[in-house]
């Protein structure tokens, strides 16, 4: 009998703590096989942020440093600074990234570091229990938004990978889903893209992932994953934003 | 004959540094420390090091993390509300076991303050500035000589005990220029660092972190970190012992502060008064049993501080039970920093024969 789908090497048989429903389980998938591909597993440094993407030392078969709350960029380019001949990525949420690690993205990405980030936006702080994000949507009931977030008072979600094309230190920014088969396999194109210019040398690459928090947003795991292909993506838009080397 | 340079105390840092091997530095321009950074950026290039000018202190330090926690030798430096700004990664590093340097070139405080020579920082140094109960090693150099030589202790001891370490100066001997001997780094032997992030390569997961979740793991963690702060204090504690074998009053404080009181004690002993002075070397490890011993025979100590009275906290929980521990502070702002002539007023004030 022929073997058709298994564990990515790069990922530790374990149950992981994620709820379900959610997708950071597809995306470690999703970042995984891509490591194995490019047989990166053993060169590679991974730096986890502040969030529910804490323990991926515990799902990830790889050398892991942990970063302070919103800092996993600077930390990155510590670690691809003194280590150049390594793989660096960080993998963070939107609370880490968009609101405490602002600086930290920006200028990293502006530095054109070659590292990959890895960006899971769920629209909320998960592992807090549910308080409203930067990248939260207009009227997005949240456990600090009781009301639904008022964009005169609470501004407006962040899009990320278009802010960050706008940098000229930034070589490849892209948005993905996974809450389909087909969005699945266009974000595993986006994360080999991303994956190709640190090989390659080529600088700072972004993917942002789009992703469903169920526990958070008080749904089912089925209404969870429609509300990504409904709601986020018709604010977020995915596609690729900047590809300056045309992988 | 060695040779002798006409060094800057910031400079003589970056000498220090460089000889110990640190390739990797990252900060922020902050007075009185900005020949720290301006000279690692003409000299990393060169040797094959990477220079950063952050965004900020706290992305600054958060590089340090990363960098050092391949192993590498890396450093920041800073001034007091920049110290302030990478408290939360200090911490962080505690935590998580990560040798590195941090300079303080603090200045006056608290807020904004002034540029001036201060001591104001010697509580965030020495008693765990950020959360959660730790301890770096905190070195207080006096002179241009010891900016350098202590650079250098600075990253071994950081190293051997795998916890950050910190050197605390201020504008005096930051900015001051003197004579300075450089010597290749004295060897030491250093653990292997098998703890070090290098990719999987050579087998088995290595992860460098300050998390810990499982029953029992966290304080279990606490308790080998504090194993460590008690062996530094064994081993590590560094003093200078200046004519207190006959003292009958005995002068101390660490840095800029201890510079003009050994003057001043110094002008005591011309007029045959019996003073001595005992300068902390390292503020953590604190040099306790220097200061029971010599409260043995000696009962009575000034501290002095820059400062309102900080050190002095430690002297009095170090000397003899008996002795008499007085205090003359100058918490700095412009025109505050003592002569020697006055704090040779204040050693008359206590000295008894």
């Amino acid at each position: 009998m022929q073997q058709v789908f298994r564990r990515p090497e790069s990922l530790k048989d374990v149950q992981t703590h994620f709820c379900p429903g959610c997708h950071h389980g597809t995306i470690h998938r999703i970042v995984a096989e891509t490591l194995d591909e490019f047989d990166l597993a053993r060169k590679t440094i991974g730096v986890a942020s502040i969030g529910c993407s804490v323990f991926l030392y515990s799902y990830f078969d790889l050398d892991v440093v942990e970063s302070p709350h919103g800092r996993a960029p600077a930390v990155a380019t510590g670690v691809k600074r003194a280590r150049p001949d390594r793989f660096v990525f960080t993998y963070q949420g939107d609370g880490d990234l968009a609101a405490i690690g602002t600086a930290e993205i920006i200028h990293a990405a502006n530095r054109g570091e070659d590292i990959t980030v890895i960006f899971v936006n769920n629209t909320t702080y998960g592992m807090t229990g549910g308080q409203m994000a930067p990248t939260t949507l207009p009227g997005q009931r949240t456990s600090t938004s009781p009301y639904g977030r008022r964009s005169e008072k609470e501004g407006f979600p962040v899009r990320v990978a278009e802010l960050l094309s706008g940098l000229d230190g930034v070589a490849f920014s892209a948005r993905a889903a996974v809450n389909s088969p087909r969005n699945i396999m266009d974000a595993k194109k986006q994360m080999k893209k991303a994956f190709r210019y640190q090989i390659e040398g080529k600088g700072f690459s972004f993917v942002e992932f789009l992703s469903a928090c169920p526990t958070n947003w008080g749904m089912g795991a089925i209404e969870a994953n429609e509300r990504v292909g409904r709601e986020m993506c018709e604010y977020f838009r995915l596609g690729t934003f900047k590809n300056t080397a045309n992988l | 004959m060695a040779k002798r340079l006409l060094v800057r105390g910031n400079e003589a840092i970056c000498m220090g540094a460089i000889e110990a091997g640190c390739r990797y530095y990252f900060g922020y321009p902050i007075t009185p420390q900005n020949d720290i950074p301006e000279f690692m950026s003409r000299e990393m290039p060169g040797l094959n090091g990477e220079f950063i000018q952050a965004e900020s202190e706290i992305a600054s330090i958060n590089m340090v993390l990363g960098a050092a926690a391949t192993g590498a030798r890396a450093m920041t430096s800073s001034s007091s509300p920049g110290i302030s700004l990478k408290m939360e990664t200090i911490s962080y590093m505690a935590g998580m076991e990560i040798p590195c340097l941090i300079v303080n070139i603090s200045r006056s405080g608290p807020g904004l303050g002034g540029i001036d020579a201060s001591q104001g920082d010697y509580f965030q140094a020495v008693k765990g500035g950020g959360h959660g109960g730790y301890h770096i090693i905190v070195l207080a150099p006096s002179s241009i000589q010891e900016m350098y030589d202590l650079t250098m202790l600075a990253f071994d001891l950081a190293e051997i005990y795998r916890m950050p370490a910190m050197i605390l100066g201020d504008a005096v001997v930051g900015q001051m220029k003197e004579p300075l001997i450089p010597h290749p780094r004295p060897h030491r032997e250093l653990p292997a660092k098998d703890w070090a992030l290098r990719g999987t390569e050579e087998g088995g997961q290595r992860v460098v972190k300050s998390l810990f979740l499982g029953d029992g793991e966290l304080e279990a963690h606490n308790w080998k970190l504090f194993a460590k702060y008690r062996d530094l204090a064994a081993k590590e504690a560094r003093w200078e012992d200046y004519e207190t074998a006959d003292a009958t009053l005995i002068a101390t404080g660490f840095g800029s502060a201890a510079r003009i009181a050994k003057t001043a004690v110094a002008m005591a002993r011309e007029e045959g008064m019996k003073v001595g002075l005992l300068r902390p070397i390292t503020l953590f490890p604190f040099p306790a049993k220097a200061f029971a011993s010599a409260t043995e025979h000696c009962k009575t100590v000034l501290d002095i501080e820059l400062n309102t009275g900080q050190m002095v906290e430690d002297v009095r929980l170090s000397v003899a039970r008996d002795a008499e521990v007085h205090f003359y502070g100058r918490p700095s702002g412009t025109g505050s920093l003592p002569t020697p002539e006055e704090l040779l007023e204040q050693i008359r004030r206590y000295y008894r024969n």
